[in-house]
Formats: C-alpha cells, structure tokens, sequence
C-alpha cells in the first residue's frame, strides 16, 4: 500500500490523539515510511469529541488533509455517526463493538472488525489502555505500519513507567484480532 | 522551549504580554543573546511597535506568528495567511523586512534557523510567518548534527570603543557592540546620527531610512528563497507559500498528469518579494494563478510584478486547506483562454 | 587680567558631556535627580561598564542619553522589560531604569507590577512631577485630584496612584520615595538600592514649574521647591498605604520597605544550571 488514509476518532480522555501521534511516530521513525498528523483543535481540553487524521505512505505526502479514509476507527457512537458515510468502498471500519451501534450501516464494501477494546483494556486492569487496544487490533488487520515498529514507538511515547502495561494492552488487541480473522472469535 | 531551554542552557520567560515579550527579545540581543519569541494573531499586533523598536535600532531577533483567521480574536486554532501584509507595513514608517512561510515542519525547523541566521546577518528582524495548518501538523523532521547546522552571528566592531560608531555610514550593516561589552553605547528608537544620538534632522533621518531599507533591498537576490517546480517553459504557473503549498503541489501534480503546461512558484521569503522568477516565468506564462488563505495580498505583489500576464485568484477563508480542485479549475481557466 | 581656566566638574567623567546642556527647563528636578544618581555611582566607585541605564519616553526619560554607561532609550513604557531581557542575558549588570511617572505607570503599569512581582533585580528610579511635561502637561496617572493640567481644565477627577503603595504591594523588596531636595538622603538611598538584589523602586517628588505649576498657580521652580520643603515629612518604614502625596497637605518621605526574597534572575540560572549540568553564569559567551 503507497498510500493510506487513517481517521482515529472517539471522545476526549480515550487517547485518540496519542493513538494517531504512536501510530504515525512508529511509521516515521521505525518503519522509515512518511507520515502526516492533522490535528483539529476546538477551546476545550477535554470531553468532547476528538478526531485524529492520518496519512501514511511510502512516498513524499503532498496534501496533507484525509480525503476518504481508507482505514476508520471509531469508539463513540457519535464519532461513527459522523464518519461512517465517509470511508472508501474497499476500506476499513474497526469499532468498538460496545460503543457503537452499527446504524445507520457503513457503505457497501466496507469490511468492518468488531473489537472490544475497552472490555479488553478492562481486563488488563485499566480501561485508559482502550486506545492501545485499538491500536494493536489495526496493526493486525491493516497492516499499515509493522507490529515491531508499533511496539518500539509505544515503549518510547507513552509515559515512564507505563510502557509494560500498554505493550500488554496492543498485544491482546493484535492477537484478538488475528483471531478474529481466523473466524475463531465472533 | 520552557522544557528544553534550561536543558541546553537557554533562559526561557513568559511575560505578561506579547508586547512585553518583544520588549524582552529585543533586550537580550542588545545584550548579545540570540533570542526569539512566538506567538499568534492578536499578539501579532502588539508586537507591532516593537518590531518598530527592533527595524530602528537595528536589532537581531526572530518573531514567529501562527497567523489565524482575523481580525480581532478571530479564529483561534484556524488557519489563515492575512498577515502577510501586517507583516510588512505592520509598524509605523518606512521599513523593509525579512519574513519565511513554511510549509512543513522540516521547514519550520529549517527556516527558524535561517531566520536567525538572516537577523544576524542583517540586523533585521526576522518574521516567521507560518500558519495553524502547519503548526498543528506533525511530519518527519531530520534534525542534522549540531556541527552541520550553519550559524551565523553578528559582526562585532574591529575598533577600540573610542573609535566606534554604533550607526557608522561606511557600511550598509555597521558591526554591533552589546551591551556590557565596555563600548558604552547609547541606542535609541528617536531617528539617530551615526553615534547613535538623537537628531532631528532631516537629512539625518532620510539617510537612516535609506539605509535600513537599502540593506535588505540591495542584498534581496542573496536573501530570496524560492523553487520553480514544473516546465521550464511553463503557459501557467501556479503561485504560492506556506501551507496552501500542499494543496497547490497537489493540483500541479494532477495538472501535468493531465499533460498541462504548469509549473509551480513556491515562494520561501514572502519579504522580501522575490521578483526574479516572477519576471521569469512572466515570458512565458500566459497567467499566474495564485493562492492564498486570504482575500488577496500576495495577489498585489504579483499583479504588481507580472503587469499585463492573466492572474487567476484562489482565495481560501475559514480554517482549512485550499481544495486542490478549485486550484486546477482556475488552472484550465488560465490555459483555456489562452 | 583674568584668565580663562576650564575646570572639570567632579561628575563630568560619568556624562556624556558632548550632549550636555541637557534638554530639561529651567526650575526642573530631574537634573537633581540625575545628579543623585550619578553622586551614588561616584561614592561607590561603581564600575561604569557593567552599568546598563534604561529609559521610556518622556522629559525623565532623556537621562540615560546623558550617563556615561551603556544606555538603551526604549519606547514610551517599555524601559521595565527590556531592562528585564538584559538582565536574562547577562545577570551580571546592574540595570536602572530611569524614567517617569507617565512613561512608568500609565502605559508601563502592567510591566511594571510584573517586574516587580517577580523580583527581577534592577533599580527603578522614578521622577513623579505629576503630569507629562514633555507633550503638554496632560494629566497622567499621579495628576492629584483637583488638580489642573491640560486635560483636565476643571480640575482632575481622577485619583492618582500611591506609588509605594503599589510598588510595595507588587512585591519590590526595596521602595522609597523622596523629593527633590531630600539629596543627601535621596543619594544614599539609591546607593543602598545599587548594591541591593533583587527589585528596588525610588520615587522622587518634583516640581515641573513650566506646566503642572504655571497650570496650578504654584509660582516659579523655587516657589515649587518651597513648598516641598514645607509639606515633606519623613516618616520611615510607616505603612506604604498611609504614606500620602498630597501637594496641599503633607508629602509623607523616607524608605518603606527593605527586605529580601529569591531573586529571579539568580532563580532562573539555578534551574538551568540544574537542568544542563553546566556552569551557566551568562547565556552570551563572552
């Protein structure tokens, strides 16, 4: 793939914002590819909805803005009402299977992965971990950046002391979701 | 800076306006620092009579504004290039000045060096004036090893302190002692003699003018930065800087798949105006389309350059990116009514 | 037959003699002022090259051009943060700014308080003559109420700063206030705030006979000075906010405040100090 359109959207206080920084820092940086972080800023620090948007390619990235994503993940129901019409026809749709609802349906020819992320991070002992949950789970399924390179850009931007529990929490979302696409979870 | 300034031992302070915070530039770099303030808008304005203070006595430092939407508050966190103009006329009086638009954050890195680099060189402040597109994007950003970047610093005098003339006439750029260097300087924002005195003079303040201006106008070919992407030979050309640069490569881009004739002026120093390539390309160029998060002001620069070529308008307010669309619409306009 | 001897005044190696005479009128105390000021320098022997003298706009504000020390003469208000980027740059000097009550408090109030609160060293000599001379005679904000000024033909309903007061409340660790003829005193305290660390204000009464006093009726500059003399009471270390300016009654004089608190260029060089492991005295190589 040269070239990837990636939209990371929720609520304020989920990560989304550093869940797109991780995702484009382990593209640049470990896998040596080129990346564009857009970041749309209201007033307001927290609450509220937040949007990531992401390009990732293989070649020099001229404009910078998200057209149609290839690649949508969404863990508010608000967010998916906002974005799902927007993927591409082939693209990806990963959610949150338990917050969100898939009414209205994506467009036709949208593959769509339920995760759940936050039950997910939950068991690990801390739902704040939800994002990288996600994380791993696009990792597997897009392939967009390497596992190896999501681990390293994890390991060096998360805050000291945490780095254990969020590489525990991309693991469990990368291997879910490779179940998931063996068919051996629903 | 505030992290990473003591870290390297920097002194970084947050004032209590952004009037104060020129003030305080200004300060250091009378003292020899190399300093540098950052700002937005609103603050933009009130520095602008310290701009002032820094074009008249001549005072090296680096100003960045994130230009928004404007005037007044505006739109904060929302992108625009309407500072272009206040940039250049901002202050009161006669002046030029020297300002970069990146488009990147290689750029922004890039130029803030080369800012600091022209200040020094020109005893001039130096604008940065980039846009909340660029500012809030994140991108790959090589930064070489200290001994590979290019640092240039004032020129200090040559003469003991009795035989030195803070404002000598010999030179276009007189060298600059600092303060607390024993030359015992007195520098003022009045209209001064070559001492550095006040004078009302008329001829005095006619020569001053002139040469503040004549220093970047004379040394404008050395300063400009600009690339010429495209044809060499090009019936359109594409006009631009900053971030619009992005939808704009984007539209050129399609333009020559297409197999248009275009090519692409991506203008670094938007002060001073690099004339050249405009003239250039005028030759050939059956219309100029260019770009601008405004309602017009590198428009005039190049209505005023290029004289009798077609000039096609995009104009873009409200916070976000030019459409790369809109920008090859105005393309086939160009070349259709060639 | 007599002749001509030319005699150097003790004072002349610390002017610029080739700019005097000086612009101020006739019956004006800032030459008083100055001249206490440079008295201080010469008692303390202080070392002229690492004096910076700093100054706004206004008839004060020409001092630093006649100082023969480094001297920077700013826009109208803002000699208080410059002196404050100097002294980031290079702690080492001692920075005065020298200017007036219009150039101080008006457009420079916000930098000032600022300053003062965050106990950046520097002496701030202040020449209160109640108006702005140099444009007029406009009222500004130490114009005491009723009084008449060029803005103010009825008289000023404004009420003027208590400026001790207000240099006291914004933390200066040393403030006093003085009049014109109060020179020994005047002398010595701007001596004591030379060598003090950190934030030192001094305010100094005096006459503008060619404005304020021809606009009040209050007679020619010894007239003026006279009745400074009569309604100047020194009262030391009483509270700032009782300390009153009142032309018509008494003028309450002497220091008010003296103490000590971190300073904040010393502050700032520990953190960087701390932060880059490096003996950072100055961020200019010298």
């Amino acid at each position: 793939m040269s070239r990837a359109e990636v939209v990371i959207a929720g609520f304020g206080g989920q990560g989304i914002m550093l869940a797109g920084y991780i995702l484009g820092y382990a593209a640049t940086i470990y896998d040596r590819k080129n990346a564009v972080q857009m970041e749309s800023y209201g007033p307001e620090a927290r609450g509220g909805a937040a949007k990531t948007e992401l390009i990732i390619s293989t070649e020099e990235i001229d404009y910078p803005i998200v057209e149609e994503p290839d690649i949508l993940v969404v863990m508010s129901q608000e967010a998916y009402t906002r974005y799902h019409s927007k993927v591409k026809s082939n693209g990806t749709l990963i959610i949150d299977e338990d917050l969100v609802d898939l009414t209205p349906p994506p467009p036709p020819g949208v593959s769509v992965y339920k995760v759940p992320a936050t039950r997910i991070a939950e068991a690990l002992g801390r739902r704040i971990v939800a994002n990288m949950v996600m994380l791993g789970a696009l990792c597997a399924i897009t392939k967009v950046v390497s596992p190896k390179a999501m681990e390293e850009a994890i390991k060096s931007r998360v805050p000291k002391g945490t780095e254990e529990l969020n590489i525990k929490a991309f693991r469990a979302g990368y291997d879910f979701a490779i179940r998931l696409m063996r068919g051996e979870v629903d | 800076m505030s992290r990473r300034l003591p870290e390297v031992g920097g002194v970084y302070i947050q004032m209590e306006d952004e009037l104060a915070s020129l003030v305080v530039v200004i300060g250091a770099s009378q003292a020899g620092a190399k300093a540098m303030t950052a700002t937005s808008g609103p603050g933009f304005s009130l520095m602008m009579e310290q701009l002032g203070l820094a074009i008249m006595t001549e005072t090296p430092c680096v100003l960045v504004n994130v230009m928004r939407g404007g005037p007044s508050t505006g739109q904060p966190t929302k992108a625009s290039q309407g500072d272009v103009m206040q940039a250049k006329w901002g202050a009161h009086g006669d002046y030029e000045i020297i300002a970069l638009a990146p488009s990147s954050p290689q750029e922004f890195f890039d130029y803030t060096i080369e800012a600091f680099n022209l200040s020094e060189t020109y005893r001039v402040p130096v604008i940065v004036l980039a846009d909340e597109r660029v500012a809030h994007m994140r991108e790959k950003v090589v930064i070489p090893p200290e001994d590979e970047i290019k640092v240039v610093s004032r020129k200090k005098p040559s003469v003991p302190p009795e035989e030195y003339l803070p404002y000598g006439s010999e030179e276009l750029i007189p060298p600059m002692a600092c303060l607390g260097e024993g030359y015992r300087v007195h520098i003022t924002g009045l209209t001064h003699n070559e001492k550095g005195y006040p004078d009302m003079s008329g001829d005095v303040h006619s020569k001053l003018i002139w040469r503040i201006c004549n220093k970047i106008r004379s040394n404008a070919e050395k300063i400009w930065r600009y690339k010429v992407i495209g044809s060499e030979r090009p019936e359109a050309t594409i006009v631009v800087y900053g971030s619009a640069y992005r939808s704009a490569i984007r539209a050129f881009k399609e333009a020559r798949r297409e197999g248009l004739s275009v090519a692409l002026l991506k203008i670094e120093t938007v002060w001073p105006f690099p004339e050249k390539p405009l003239l250039d390309l005028s030759e050939t160029s059956k219309g100029f389309i260019v770009v601008e998060m405004n309602t017009g002001q590198i428009l005039r620069e190049v209505q005023r350059v290029a004289g009798s070529s077609r000039v096609e308008f995009v104009s873009q307010l409200g916070g976000d990116l030019p459409d790369p669309r809109g920008i090859l619409t105005k393309i086939r306009r160009v070349l259709d009514h060639a | 037959m007599l002749k001509q001897v030319q005699v150097e005044h003790p004072l002349d190696p610390l002017l610029r003699i080739d700019r005097i005479p000086h612009i101020w009128c006739p019956g004006c105390g800032i030459g008083i002022v100055l001249n206490a000021f440079l008295r201080a320098l010469k008692e303390l022997n202080f070392d002229m090259d690492r004096l910076v003298v700093v100054s706004g706009i206004g008839c004060a504000g020409r001092a630093a051009g006649y100082v023969n020390a480094d001297g920077f003469h700013t826009t109208h208000g803002r000699p208080i943060p410059f002196a404050t980027g100097v002294k980031l740059a290079k702690p080492y000097l001692k920075v005065v700014v020298f200017s007036g009550d219009g150039d101080l408090f008006a457009i420079g109030g916000n930098h000032f308080i600022h300053a003062a609160r965050r106990n950046i060293d520097m002496l701030v000599l202040c020449v209160n003559n109640q108006n702005y001379g140099m444009t007029g005679g406009q009222l500004g904000p130490t114009t005491p109420l009723d009084a008449r000024t060029s803005t103010s033909p009825y008289g000023n309903i404004e009420h003027p700063f208590n400026l001790v007061h207000l240099a006291a409340g914004a933390g200066a660790v040393y403030v006093a206030r003085w009049t014109v003829l109060h020179v020994r005193r005047m002398t010595e305290s701007i001596k004591k705030a030379l060598l003090k660390k950190g934030f030192s204000f001094i305010e100094v009464i005096s006459p503008c006979p060619t404005l304020f006093g021809r606009y009040n009726r209050m007679g020619t500059g010894l007239d003026m000075m006279k009745l400074l003399a009569e309604r100047s009471v020194v009262m030391n270390f009483i509270d700032p906010a009782e300390a009153v300016v009142d032309l018509r009654d008494k003028i309450v004089c002497g220091e008010f405040v003296d103490t000590e608190k971190p300073e904040y260029t010393e502050m700032v060089y520990r953190l960087i100090r701390e932060k880059s492991g490096r003996e950072v005295t100055s961020i200019v190589e010298s």
